[in-house]
């Protein structure tokens, strides 16, 4: 097992907890607005998936995608400062929380109709086909997507086109307050896949490793052979859709039954078994995290806003 | 100079798609029958056996799909041409063209340029009633971030799709069934219209049309009729709806003291509704008479013949509401109101 790796992996997923509890903070303090999805729970799947990818594959995420964005930009200050809405956001704070976007680090958003960037995942991925580079493309959607027609589109062109695209369902359970089994008709999203065709395997998305061992072969396959993969990571998410949902449609027994299987516990648990750190070395990675995350919150307050004679910019090239 | 032929708007829009692809290998064409059918309305005709599958691409009947690929694809530098059958099926892939296409550039603070092209037919053809005759163009020119050009003869057909390919935002560029058949002289090789510029097709004194695509030919019409009782009406050519040529528009107002905008679409927040408040604030003192504007009717397009006649404005329609702006007594007919808008009750 590869000490450095893990360690890194650890300190990821630390990374994007405190930098989310400390938006959630901001938000309480009335410093970011609008919408903001946590990710809280989740880390693995953003995490694990990521690292399987090389930095030249794109990755086109949700609104729920800080963790993504700092899986593949490690930038929480560019995007701490877009949920700030100051000028030096990632998306200069035209964004906002649901639109992060890294043209140069091949980050390619921060979408939030759902299922409407699955075809355009789909269409970046033909890029690559088009010109006949290697690079792969990521896509993640929730569990709520698979109800979707551009859902169903995208699949449908990935597969008729053999197009080199991963899709990543992370099925945390409930589409916004509306818990899976009320919305789907099937078990597994999975099952929809495969009739594209396109190989699907279901995940622990609670596990990074095991999440970034499927993601591997998914690439892989997607870069090899040219063909879609797609990927459900079973999870959980601890907080509600948004943080103006209490999530009161969930029992507390349901809530803590998934709050001890933590992904950074797990994976924590693991480093120790192994022997690769100590309890007081993982605290030390997860204060390197808060301490990067302090420095994120400060650069955002110090920040400018976005000039005001700059709102009219953009709209055209 | 290059030697003007007669060929027509489809053949035109063709020979824009097949010199810009011959240029510039990033520009693909895909949508539905476009291939191996040669184009629902032979639009693309002989562009596969020439640029092969690669290049010019079959899709299922999955709008959200294609369009959405399509801007994936220009996410990373490919110059896409989505073809829609017919823009009444663009309405399945909204949501790519406004929440998607529209706004990625702004969202990410320009980030990206999406240099993207969406075309087809748009409007009524013939008694292909309310869900196929819709004239969308109001719909899509309201959407900050969307470009939105409509030719009215092959050579502008030509010249502006040329335009349009080569422009780095994404352009809804709508045609028309019942145009392509029309023959015009077209220049062979590079032409290309500049997008935002309108063209006096025909010159006049007395009122000034401002029209679009084929209402432009019911305005041709409609001034040749006038002119017969000395009425020179000036027949100004949008080409693009956004950007807004406003400076031609007030320019041509400015000298014909009246103004009559003959749109297809719906009259109810339409673009000639735009195009009345633009002269209306701008152009308020050179007035002789309110700012008027010839619609279809307030209605899904019926099927039956003569109910489509009714919707659609007509020559004979232009001519009165002409002739009302002037003080000029009817001569034939009997007067036609104008559109009224349908209030729900």
């Amino acid at each position: 097992m590869d000490a450095t790796l893990l360690l890194d992996l650890y300190r990821q997923m630390c990374l994007s907890r405190r930098f989310e509890e400390a938006a959630a903070k901001a938000y309480s303090q009335g410093k970011v607005s609008g919408f903001l999805h946590l990710y809280i729970g989740q880390e693995a799947v953003a995490v694990g998936a990521i690292s399987a990818a090389e930095p030249t594959d794109y990755i086109v995420a949700t609104y729920r995608e800080h963790a993504h964005y700092l899986a593949r930009t490690d930038d929480a200050r560019g995007a701490m400062a877009e949920l700030f809405g100051r000028a030096t956001g990632c998306s200069g704070g035209r964004g906002g929380s649901m639109h992060l976007f890294d043209a140069a680090k091949r980050f390619f958003g921060g979408w939030a109709i759902v299922g409407g960037h699955v075809p355009i995942a789909a269409g970046v991925a033909f890029g690559s086909k088009y010109r006949g580079e290697q690079d792969v493309t990521l896509c993640f959607f929730g569990d709520g997507t698979a109800n979707m027609g551009a859902f169903h589109e995208g699949l449908a062109l990935a597969g008729l086109w053999k197009l080199p695209v991963v899709f990543i369902c992370e099925n945390n359970q409930y589409a916004m307050g509306t818990p899976l089994y009320r919305t789907l008709s099937v078990e597994d999203v999975a099952v929809r896949a495969r009739g594209y065709p396109m190989e699907a395997e279901i995940v622990n998305g609670d596990d990074v490793l095991e999440m970034r061992e499927a993601t591997r072969h998914a690439i892989s396959r997607a870069r090899k052979d040219s063909l879609p993969f797609f990927l459900e990571a079973k999870t959980y998410r601890f907080r509600g859709h948004s943080v103006a949902d209490p999530a009161t449609y969930r029992t507390k027994e349901e809530v803590q039954k998934w709050m001890e299987r933590d992904p950074i516990g797990i994976l924590a648990e693991r480093i120790r078994t192994l022997g690769i750190a100590t309890e007081e070395q993982l605290r030390a990675v997860d204060d390197e995290a808060k301490a990067q995350v302090q420095d994120a919150v400060r650069f955002a307050e110090e920040s400018p806003v976005p000039a005001p004679e700059s709102v009219e910019d953009y709209v055209y090239a | 100079m290059p030697e003007p032929r007669i060929i027509s708007f489809r053949e035109a829009l063709r020979e824009a798609m097949v010199e810009e692809m011959e240029r510039d290998p990033s520009i693909f064409l895909m949508g539905e029958e476009v291939g191996h059918y040669n184009g629902a309305y032979k639009v693309s005709e002989g562009m596969l056996a020439r640029f092969g599958e690669a290049r010019v691409i079959d899709t299922p009947i999955a709008e959200t799909g294609f369009a959405g690929v399509g801007v994936g694809a220009a996410m990373v530098g490919l110059r896409p041409i989505i073809e829609f059958m017919t823009w009444n099926f663009s309405l399945t892939a909204i949501d790519q063209l406004i929440n998607n296409a529209a706004k990625l550039r702004y969202m990410a603070n320009g980030q990206f340029t999406l240099p993207i092209v969406f075309r087809g037919p748009g409007g009524a053809a013939h008694a292909l009633a309310a869900q196929h005759s819709q004239a969308l163009e109001a719909l899509y020119a309201h959407v900050p971030g969307l470009k939105v050009v409509m030719p009215s003869t092959p050579a502008d057909a030509k010249g502006l799709l040329k335009a349009a390919i080569r422009d780095d935002n994404p352009v809804c560029f709508i045609e028309s069934e019942v145009m392509y058949a029309l023959k015009g002289e077209v220049p062979a090789g590079e032409h290309v219209v500049p997008l935002g510029v309108a063209e006096v097709k025909r010159p006049g004194r007395d009122v000034t049309l401002v029209t679009w695509s084929k209402m432009v030919h019911t305005c041709l019409g409609a001034a040749e009729e006038l002119a017969r009782d000395g009425v020179e009406a000036e027949v100004l050519d949008l080409r693009t709806i956004r950007p807004l040529d406003a400076a031609a528009i007030l320019a041509s107002v400015q000298k014909t003291h009246r103004c009559v905008v003959v749109q297809e679409g719906w009259p109810f927040a339409g673009v000639a509704a735009e195009v009345v408040a633009l002269v209306a604030r701008d152009a308020f003192d050179d007035l002789d008479a309110p700012p008027e504007r010839v619609t279809s009717l307030d209605v899904p397009m019926p099927y039956a013949r003569n109910l489509e006649e009714r919707v659609l404005p007509s020559p004979a329609r232009v001519i009165a509401t002409v002739r009302r702006l002037l003080g000029v007594e009817e001569t034939v007919g009997a007067p036609v109101p104008p559109a009224r808008v349908q209030r729900g009750r």
